[in-house]
């Protein structure tokens, strides 16, 4: 049977035979009276890049290190591969971890600190050998096999992690904000390297991570943890356009943020329902993809880079929004313009400088039109 | 070098050499003199007054035929080795007994830390003299040890503890105890928590874990803490001379015989600088140990 276009889609979550390689079900944790995980439930794919994203304190490192066994839920059922890991301990568990803080022995050599799991599960001395080998290839560390860890760069430390963590071949690995202690640049490398090797050898990652850019950038599927709850799993396209709430809108990216009232619209298309926001503005024409019910109080998101800024409006979209021009942020490819409509609700709206800055037909003060259509918001009821 | 600078680092040095090496420099020239009935009961004495010729005459007098003695009869030897050996042992047992509540203390939330601390210090503020004496009471025949042991039923008639080698191991122990706690301590307490766990994720048991990375971290703590308690306990004298009784050889109370019971301060002299020859060489070897660990962190 010829197929007509190779299967490049890897989503086995949408795949309901797909047996998950992770199964949470139910977790909580409590410290004390502190509830750190609130009845979580998560299903994790082999081959997944699966990453936990939320602002420090939402619980996603307890979570971690409840796969990893370094804590045990309160409540709830851990299994891995099928088996139920809650009286397997950390060191029997085919599950490896990367420490924020690397924590690589100082007194052991590059070499010696990959070798360190081959070592415990008592491999063969050619085995270690090859594998050490193979690991300090992967991660281009061969030049540094004899060096102690405090004689090499942060950097090249990060990737000595990672490979003694690989080394074992594990089921899953942890990392937890592998990328956290590197600047800007070698981090934005270094997210795609991990992803190269992630694909390479074809385990299972699941990161830890407060910085939505790199969630975004390396996880196949993104879950948003807010105060030990996942508000949200989803791809990073799903997480971005299509939130399910107005935390996950706003904890990715910017968003404008608009409350009001619903009523059903009945002149436009299916779903269509009308926002009214302020007092003489045009209510915000938008498509709801859950079903509103009449005069329900909801928040429309929508994103700036979705609203155009011109000098009159623009009829081929159906919503349009007239104001002054209170602030503009100059990021050279972009421009966020900061916009007081008349209710003195202000809308961010990004262009980009497609034209030399002399030529930029908006400045302080301007009177401008912002215009978006009718699906480039979204509504959320909570 | 400006002159700043070389004042900031004369004044240390002018210290030494006032409070260290002036006195050492006298101690090493009664230890080649020769007794005397006399004050201060050894001659040559120097005497400025005679110029080149009595210096000339003070030279010749000297001899080492007190180091010479010191290899003949063999008491000497035998003390220094007894010495070595006592200050050795003890600084083991001290490890042995200190390491676990080192261990402890790193372990424990951090706001029981001061407090435990605070106990380490504490004897600190009694004087040494009185603590020993207390284990006088505490270890002799008829001492709280005993009766304590004996009410319990463990033991029919009263260990021998006082006046044997056993005593002055407790005293020593007990003594130099906060001086292996501390750098061990300090060492532990330095260590990262996730190395430990690092182990443990990458197959290591809790034991192995311990063996192969708390134990090698905690080594420059454990290096410092033995060389603090061998050092002195290596010239000690007063826990030999109250709990050690007269069977106990130290060299320490050889030489507080030679000085106050013989009056016989050349060769006192001379044990004296032998015992520093001795000490010089684990003082080296701690010199370097920290010298090590300072250009491992730095």
């Amino acid at each position: 049977m010829a197929q007509a276009k190779p299967q490049i889609v890897f989503d086995p979550w949408n795949d309901p035979k797909a047996k998950p390689l992770i199964q949470c079900r139910s977790i909580t944790k409590r410290f004390g009276d502190f509830t750190a995980i609130d009845n979580i439930d998560l299903n994790i794919y082999e081959k997944e890049f699966f990453a936990l994203l939320g602002p420090s304190g939402c619980g996603k490192t307890t979570l971690m290190r409840m796969l990893a066994g370094f804590e045990t839920p309160t409540e709830g059922k851990i299994t891995i591969d099928g088996q139920d890991v809650a009286q397997v301990p950390p060191n029997k568990r085919a599950v490896n971890m990367m420490f924020q803080s690397y924590a690589l022995f100082p007194h052991l050599s590059v070499w010696e600190n990959i070798a360190f799991g081959l070592k415990r599960e008592g491999a063969s001395k050619e085995r270690i050998e090859e594998r050490v080998a193979e690991m300090l290839r992967l991660t281009r560390l061969e030049k540094f096999a004899r060096r102690k860890p405090h004689q090499i760069s942060g950097g090249q430390r990060q990737r000595v992690a990672l490979a003694r963590s690989l080394a074992k071949a594990p089921k899953l690995l942890l990392l937890d904000e592998p990328l956290g202690a590197l600047d800007k640049k070698l981090r934005q490398d270094t997210q795609f390297e991990l992803m190269d090797i992630q694909e390479r050898t074809g385990t299972t990652f699941v990161i830890v991570t407060h910085d939505q850019e790199e969630a975004m950038t390396v996880a196949s599927r993104v879950a948003v943890m807010n105060a030990g709850v996942i508000m949200q799993i989803a791809t990073p396209a799903d997480i971005y356009e299509q939130p399910n709430s107005v935390y996950v809108a706003d904890f990715i990216g910017d968003v404008n943020i608009i409350e009001g009232n619903a009523s059903v619209d009945k002149s436009g298309p299916e779903g269509a329902v009308s926002i009214a926001y302020a007092e003489g503005q045009d209510p915000v024409h938008a498509v709801a993809t859950t079903p509103v019910t009449e005069g329900a109080r909801v928040f429309y998101a929508i994103r700036p880079e979705k609203i155009t800024v011109s000098h009159k409006p623009d009829p081929d979209r159906a919503n349009h929004a007239f104001g002054k021009i209170i602030d503009i942020a100059y990021l050279g490819n972009i421009s966020t313009y900061r916009v007081e409509l008349a209710s003195g609700k202000v809308i961010s709206a990004t262009m980009t400088n497609a034209r030399r800055l002399e030529r930029r037909a908006f400045t302080w003060e301007d009177e401008v039109w912002l215009s978006w259509t009718r699906t480039a918001g979204i509504v959320l009821t909570n | 070098m400006n002159l700043r600078r070389i004042m900031l680092i004369a004044v240390p040095y002018l210290w030494l050499v006032a409070l260290f090496l002036v006195p050492f420099l006298i101690v090493v020239k009664i230890s080649l003199s020769t007794t005397a009935i006399a004050i201060p009961p050894y001659s040559p004495t120097f005497d400025l007054a005679q110029g080149w010729a009595g210096f000339k005459d003070f030279l010749s007098q000297l001899s080492f035929d007190n180091f010479t003695f010191l290899t003949q009869d063999d008491l000497y030897w035998k003390a220094y080795l007894s010495s070595l050996q006592i200050a050795a042992l003890s600084t083991l047992f001290t490890l042995i007994v200190a390491y676990p509540i080192a261990y402890g203390m790193a372990r424990v939330p951090d706001e029981w830390r001061p407090t435990l601390l605070m106990l380490i210090i504490l004897p600190f503020w009694t004087s040494f003299l009185i603590r020993v004496y207390a284990w006088m009471g505490i270890l002799a025949d008829e001492g709280l040890l005993n009766q304590f042991l004996m009410w319990l039923g463990v033991i029919s008639k009263p260990l021998h503890i006082m006046n044997t080698p056993k005593a002055v191991y407790i005293g020593i122990v007990y003594t130099y105890l906060p001086f292996m706690i501390l750098p061990i301590y300090a060492a532990l307490d330095k260590m990262d928590e996730s190395l430990n766990e690092a182990a443990i994720d990458l197959g290591a048991s809790r034991l192995s874990a311990f063996w192969l990375v708390t134990l090698p971290m905690s080594r420059p703590g454990v290096i410092a803490g033995c060389f603090l308690v061998f050092i002195p306990a290596l010239g000690e004298y007063v826990i030999p001379q109250l709990l050690g009784g007269s069977k106990t050889l130290m060299i320490g109370k050889v030489l507080w015989d030679e000085f106050f019971s013989n009056r016989d301060w050349p060769v006192a002299s001379a044990v004296a600088v032998v015992l520093l020859v001795i000490l010089i060489v684990p003082i080296v070897l701690f010199q370097r140990n920290q010298q090590k660990q300072q250009e491992a962190e730095s």
